[in-house]
């Protein structure tokens, strides 16, 4: 088997803050391989964003600590000096974010955006850099891309921008994009051509996606394999057919019934997950999720839940001290996946 | 039922709400309209729950905050409760807004963060006189259970709580003053799907419990399906099909209902492998200069020259299923022969009744249409 393109090894991340040290990112490892779009799932404060940004070696400050490591190729994106990770991003790893509206700057041209960024990496012309503008605002299938060329962010509608966001974090082709939210904030149809938009490109240019979301139908859409996060940890990690037909956490039992499925006839009353997730200053001892589960017992309060593989699909991995038989007794509620029954 | 209860509470009547654009250094002219409310007519039930679907761009947030008369309505009429509320001012308007209430999208952004829960819920109460000292004080705390947080809660301020949770302030500030209409506006959207549940379960117990009406506002068709006892589809200001809540996921019949569906990914890999969805090329166009007749036609897949040419009318298919399309979907011959021209039909509609056009795009097999749970 050949090496990984991106491996997380024992991630963590914290922040000082007046309140206390939020633990953000509490030992995650995960691997991504070449050409695959893997999604990370989770809520807000589950650390998804915060891995994201480490990765791009985006969370570093005076009040930030990280551990951990995480290798691209020859190189170590957690101790990579700041000058080496300005070369890095947007020539090895690229990432776009969710607010379209936001991310670019208001006051420059989109394509001269987009040629500032060629040239701060590459000895070319202007001349040149524009043509490859031109051609990567093309390639994300922007019409016009000469006369668009010359727009301003706020000339662009929220979909034509975050096209513009994903050719700009393209232009040098890098072998990872990490797309944080990309649709959350657009409309749904256009939500669907977005999708569409890196489907493609991971089938055409083999690019690797790293895509995070809370949504696990845009999950179930465009992705290979998937992490579920909760609370600064990863509880379960597999391929599409095990998170969903075969999912081994509680959490993941509750997101996937929790779901609101077009597709079914509409429940009387819709299951939740009881309770909100815990604080990150002093979570919870053991398992995180623990406080909102209704299937704990002594063992979840003491350790927290170490990786557990099951024998049949060794890459299918949860964090949840109960054992296989008694999961899949238990998260059958009312005839399907859930954690609790739908009357709260 | 007395012919008082059976009367709508709400009838909104060729409604139009205009904003002028202006220009000129000196005098300010009006150079043209953003054309965000074109000729709405809708009517709600007591007791009912009407979702209002679209994306950004298309009204539905502007047709709430002109219900509420936080929008003075260009056009058009609004009754309440059987009175014309359209044109009353300020005072006249006060009383009545005890018994219209509004919960908002953003829970961090609609309670003010220097005030206490308390206070938070009781100034409605204290403004409207209902109630004071020790009473108001054991009314709130009562509503703060009944919104599933503690009365202990009562002097905290917004920021020592979650997002769910400070929706749940809101909805408890709506309640306070006993409203007949509460107008929601995509209240679950800034939510985490698993708290998203926990607050749409509470909004329904509610409304059976204290017999309330809800105008539940969403950007796609996700969420209403599980509130709503009817659903309006607007696009670009026009509202392009309302339906029975179910019938509008089993049968669409405007293209643009279609494409809404179609674009919820399903969360079944196996059955999203399965289907082709619809992917509408291109964006909403400018409300400001809205296409001519069918405003859908620069992106339908079905529209023909007739689209181009006149606005379809609001056709009646029975059972209070209506659509404004020449060409829709998932109808026989015989529902067109049966259908008539809805009342509720903008006035710049044509009279034109819809064809059946086997040569048009099929869209029936783009949506998950919902049926049983397959055995695993």
């Amino acid at each position: 088997m050949s090496a990984p393109l991106l491996s997380v090894s024992d991630l963590h991340v914290s922040f000082a803050t007046e309140e206390g040290t939020v633990k953000a990112v509490d030992g995650v490892s995960f691997e991504l391989d070449a050409g695959e779009i893997l999604a990370i799932v989770g809520e807000s404060g589950s650390g998804k964003s915060v891995t994201a940004l480490t990765l791009m070696g985006l969370s570093r400050g005076p009040n930030a600590a990280i551990e951990g490591a995480v290798r691209l190729g020859d190189k170590d994106l957690v101790t990579a000096s700041d000058d080496e990770m300005r070369r890095i991003r947007g020539e090895r790893i690229a990432m776009v974010f969710q607010d379209p509206m936001t991310a670019m700057n208001p006051v420059y041209k989109v394509g001269d955006q987009i040629v500032e960024e060629i040239r701060a990496h590459e000895d070319t012309s202007k001349e040149d850099a524009r043509r490859r503008a031109v051609e990567a605002l093309r390639s994300v299938g922007i019409p016009n891309p000469e006369r668009r060329y010359d727009n301003y962010p706020h000339e662009f509608s929220g979909g034509m921008r975050q096209r513009a966001m994903i050719a700009l974090a393209l232009a040098l082709e890098p072998d990872v994009l990490i797309a944080d939210e990309p649709t959350t904030a657009l409309d749904v149809t256009i939500q669907a051509q977005i999708l569409r938009l890196l489907e493609q490109l991971n089938q055409e240019r083999g690019l690797a996606v790293i895509l995070i979301t809370h949504d696990l139908g845009v999950v179930a859409e465009v992705s290979d394999r998937s992490l579920v996060m909760y609370a600064g940890r990863v509880v379960e990690e597999g391929t599409l057919d095990d998170i969903f037909y075969d999912p081994q956490h509680p959490y993941t039992w509750g997101l996937l019934g929790s779901l609101t499925r077009l597709d079914r006839p509409r429940p009387r009353h819709l299951p939740s997950i009881p309770g909100a997730p815990p604080s990150l200053i002093a979570p919870p001892e053991g398992c995180h999720f623990r406080p909102r589960c209704p299937h704990e017992f002594a063992k979840c309060v003491k350790v927290p839940p170490l990786e557990s593989r099951l024998a049949e699909h060794p890459d299918h991995c949860d964090r949840c001290w109960l054992e296989p038989e008694v999961k899949r007794e238990r998260r059958v509620v009312e005839g399907r996946i859930g954690l609790v029954a739908g009357a709260e | 039922m007395t012919p008082e209860a059976a009367a709508p509470l709400v009838e909104l009547e060729h409604l139009v709400k205009y904003f002028p654009i202006k220009a000129g250094l000196l005098v300010d002219r009006t150079v043209d309209h953003v054309h965000a409310v074109d000729d709405v007519t809708l009517t709600l039930a007591r007791g009912e729950t009407l979702g209002l679907v679209g994306e950004s761009g298309c009204g539905k947030s502007t047709l709430c905050r002109t219900i509420l008369r936080l929008e003075e309505p260009t056009e058009g009429s609004i009754t309440f409760d059987g009175r014309d509320i359209t044109h009353l001012g300020r005072s006249k308007m006060r009383p009545l807004r005890r018994a219209i209430q509004m919960i908002f999208q953003d829970p961090y952004a609609s309670l003010n963060p220097r005030k206490r829960v308390g206070q938070i819920i009781g100034d409605p109460m204290r403004l409207h006189g209902v109630a004071g000292g020790a009473e108001r004080r054991r009314a709130i705390q009562s509503l703060l259970e009944r919104v599933g947080l503690s009365p202990e809660h009562y002097n905290r301020f917004p920021h020592e709580f979650s997002g769910g949770q400070r929706q749940r302030i809101g909805i408890a500030r709506a309640l306070a003053l006993k409203p007949q209409l509460i107008v929601a506006d995509e209240p679950v959207s800034a939510l985490d799907v698993s708290i998203q549940a926990q607050i749409i379960n509470l909004l329904k117990d509610l409304q059976s419990e204290m017999d309330l009406t809800y105008m539940f506002v969403a950007h796609d068709l996700g969420v209403v399906r599980h509130v709503s006892d009817r659903i309006a589809v607007m696009y670009l200001g026009k509202v392009v099909e309302v339906s029975p809540a179910e019938e509008l996921y089993t049968s669409p019949h405007h293209p643009y209902t279609v494409a809404l569906l179609s674009a919820i990914p399903i969360p079944d890999p196996k059955e999203n492998a399965a289907r082709e969805p619809l992917v509408l090329e291109g964006d909403v166009p400018s409300p400001i200069d809205p296409p001519p007749a069918c405003r859908f036609h620069t992106r339908c897949p079905r529209a023909t020259d007739i689209c181009r040419r006149v606005e379809p009318p609001l056709v009646d298919y029975g059972n209070g299923h209506l659509a404004a399309c020449h060409h829709p979907v998932n109808v026989e011959a015989q529902d067109i022969a049966r259908a008539k021209i809805a009342p509720e039909t903008p006035l710049s509609a044509g009279t034109e009744m819809p064809t059946l056009d086997r040569g048009l795009p099929d869209l029936e097999e783009t949506i998950p249409a919902p049926r049983d749970e397959p055995a695993r």
